[in-house]
């Protein structure tokens, strides 16, 4: 199964990447070829193993419950394009 | 309680999905502060706004909260868990995921019972619990006027959560509700949750579908997002059973959506629909390890299991003698339980009456003044003081409300309020039997016609004498006296 123009526009919009028409074939190409090696994976040799959560065979480190941090506002919204009262201004956006 | 009906016919189905914001001091992935009212971004660390090259490290408070609400509910802890991130986007979640966890959750299972009506209509229900698993809350979004544009806060990003999914076990808005208050006071016990519903702290989804009764198969279902109070997913469950059967009974179609309450039109809307869903695209978070959980661990939190509402509910009704129902109020909140017991911690203390005073009088009060017991304008060591003085005969259960409403108003000390205002009950025999006589002889037709059978007008005469007493005399002593009287010679 090979990916539509479809799927390949959803794909795009839940990316947030606006796609140019002329890129369209030559990015359909590529994801293919991608979606074709991540297929390894239907092998059913590969069935009845157990799925790794993550390729280190470590588990996750705890952190006590404690306050570290202190207010950084003012270093971290300096890159912050707009500003106003302490909160970040983005384009408007109601769901 | 509602007095709603489901339209005879049909049934209802109903999931709750239902998000607690854990006490934890710090939030789940960074060492920022979770505490609720600070300067908007006063708390938001490198971490929480998602900036480039950083590192989340899971808090083991906020593990252990989740544990032991997975333990409370008789659930299995996962002894592996693990981390998956749910791609969207949103300007108040600025890594583009939410970090959750979606094949491993960390609590399996579980169940928890709950009551419905009372008294002979009681009935219990046991509502399974799917799962609860860890997760992060995302920041707030305030759309006020900022010039066009959109404000941010991001103090409350990383906030830990449990989210708790029921399985499709409740069959009337009644039960949801119930559920939903057993949840919010299991987390309140637990102290993992404040349980504030007006900031946030507990949010409840409701997941509802109505079918033909008798069918086994479920109907297409619609979600209700982030209903705020009790009152309002009773209200939003109804409307949307209602909505959905009529829609059915008129030949509709229930479309699957996402819905929100609206408590001013007291009706849901729609938000979107599954068409239009998101596509959440989980994948393990490469960021973060399995959490592995050791017997050991998980059994030294089990110690730290407190007294559940159940239990001791049941505690109420062996060793007090109370109602199941009573049981049950008095155990609904952590803050009522700790509040009757603080006022029958009192020596010589009759935990009946102590039962009947917080249900009664101190209920209506908060509800006259939309308080929580914890505010309540009576604190439980001087309501403890008053019921002393019902218990040793100085007040009547009347006068005891009235020195209550002054302690409500004005505070101060109950026996100072009954010295000020003269409200000691008379209890001296000979007092009373001087009114008494008064009575019988300024009624000589009523006593003739009580003697000659007339039993009801013994309430006239105690009615006569509480007159004369202006209210203060001990009515057991009046009717003692009165029965002597009136039938003993």
């Amino acid at each position: 199964m090979s990916l539509t123009n479809d799927q390949l526009q959803a794909v795009a919009h839940l990316a947030r990447i606006a796609v140019e028409p002329e890129s369209t074939e030559a990015l359909r190409t590529d994801l293919n070829a991608i979606l074709d090696q991540a297929r390894l994976l239907d092998d059913p040799r590969l069935n009845d193993l157990e799925p790794m959560a993550h390729p280190l065979d470590q588990t996750q480190r705890l952190r006590p419950d404690e306050v570290t941090e202190t207010d950084q506002r003012d270093t971290l919204m300096e890159g912050a394009p707009a500003q106003e009262n302490g909160l970040f201004l983005v384009p408007k956006v109601i769901e | 309680m509602s007095q709603y009906a489901i339209p005879s016919g049909w049934e209802a189905v109903i999931g709750l999905e239902i998000h607690a914001q854990l006490a934890t001091r710090s939030k789940i992935f960074s060492g920022a502060s979770t505490a609720f009212g600070a300067e908007p971004n006063a708390q938001a660390c490198a971490v929480d706004l998602g900036l480039p090259g950083v590192l989340p490290v899971l808090n083991e408070g906020a593990v252990r909260m989740a544990s032991l609400f997975g333990l409370a509910i008789d659930a299995d802890i996962s002894r592996v868990s693990s981390f998956d991130r749910k791609n969207y986007f949103y300007p108040d979640l600025p890594k583009g995921y939410q970090t959750t966890q979606l094949a491993r959750p960390i609590v399996v299972g579980g169940e928890v019972t709950i009551t419905t009506g009372e008294g002979k209509k009681a009935r219990e229900h046991t509502i399974r619990v799917t799962r609860a698993h860890l997760e992060e809350d995302a920041g707030k979004s305030l759309h006020e006027d900022f010039h066009g544009m959109s404000g941010i806060d991001l103090n409350r990003a990383g906030t830990p959560l449990i989210e708790i999914v029921s399985e499709p076990d409740m069959r009337s808005p009644e039960q949801a509700v119930a559920y939903a208050r057993k949840i919010h006071a299991i987390v309140q016990y637990l102290g993992i949750c404040d349980g504030n519903m007006q900031e946030g702290s507990f949010r409840v989804d409701a997941n509802i579908s109505v079918r033909p009764e008798g069918d086994e198969a479920f109907g297409t279902r619609t979600e209700i997002k982030n209903v705020n109070s009790f009152r309002f997913l009773q209200r939003a469950i109804e409307f949307e059973i209602e909505r959905q059967i009529d829609l059915l009974e008129t030949g509709g179609e229930v479309v699957q959506a996402t819905r929100l309450y609206d408590p001013d039109r007291d009706e849901t809307r729609l938000m979107r629909t599954k068409e239009e869903a998101d596509d959440y695209r989980y994948f393990p978070c490469p960021d973060l390890l399995p959490v592995e959980l050791d017997e050991a661990t998980i059994e030294s939190w089990r110690a730290e299991l407190p007294e559940l509402p159940d239990a001791k509910a049941g505690r109420y009704q062996t060793e007090y003698g109370l109602s199941a129902y009573d049981a049950g109020v008095l155990t609904s909140s952590r803050a009522t339980a700790e509040y009757f017991e603080a006022v029958i911690a009192r020596e010589g203390s009759d935990a009946k009456l102590a039962a009947n005073w917080v249900m009664g009088e101190v209920a209506a009060l908060l509800n006259r003044l939309e308080l929580e017991i914890g505010e309540c304008p009576v604190p439980a060591d001087k309501l403890a003081d008053l019921l002393e003085r019902i218990n040793d005969g100085t007040l009547s259960n009347k006068l005891g409300r009235e020195v209550f409403e002054a302690l409500a108003e004005e505070g101060g000390s109950v026996d100072a309020i009954i010295e000020a205002r003269g409200l000691k009950q008379i209890s001296d025999t000979g007092a009373i039997e001087a009114m008494v006589d008064e009575v019988i002889e300024a009624n000589p037709g009523q006593v003739e016609a009580y003697r000659g059978g007339k039993d009801k007008l013994f309430g006239f005469f105690v009615g006569q004498v509480m007159k004369a007493a202006k209210g203060k005399a001990n009515p057991k002593a009046v009717n003692e006296v009165l029965k002597r009287r009136l039938d003993g010679e």
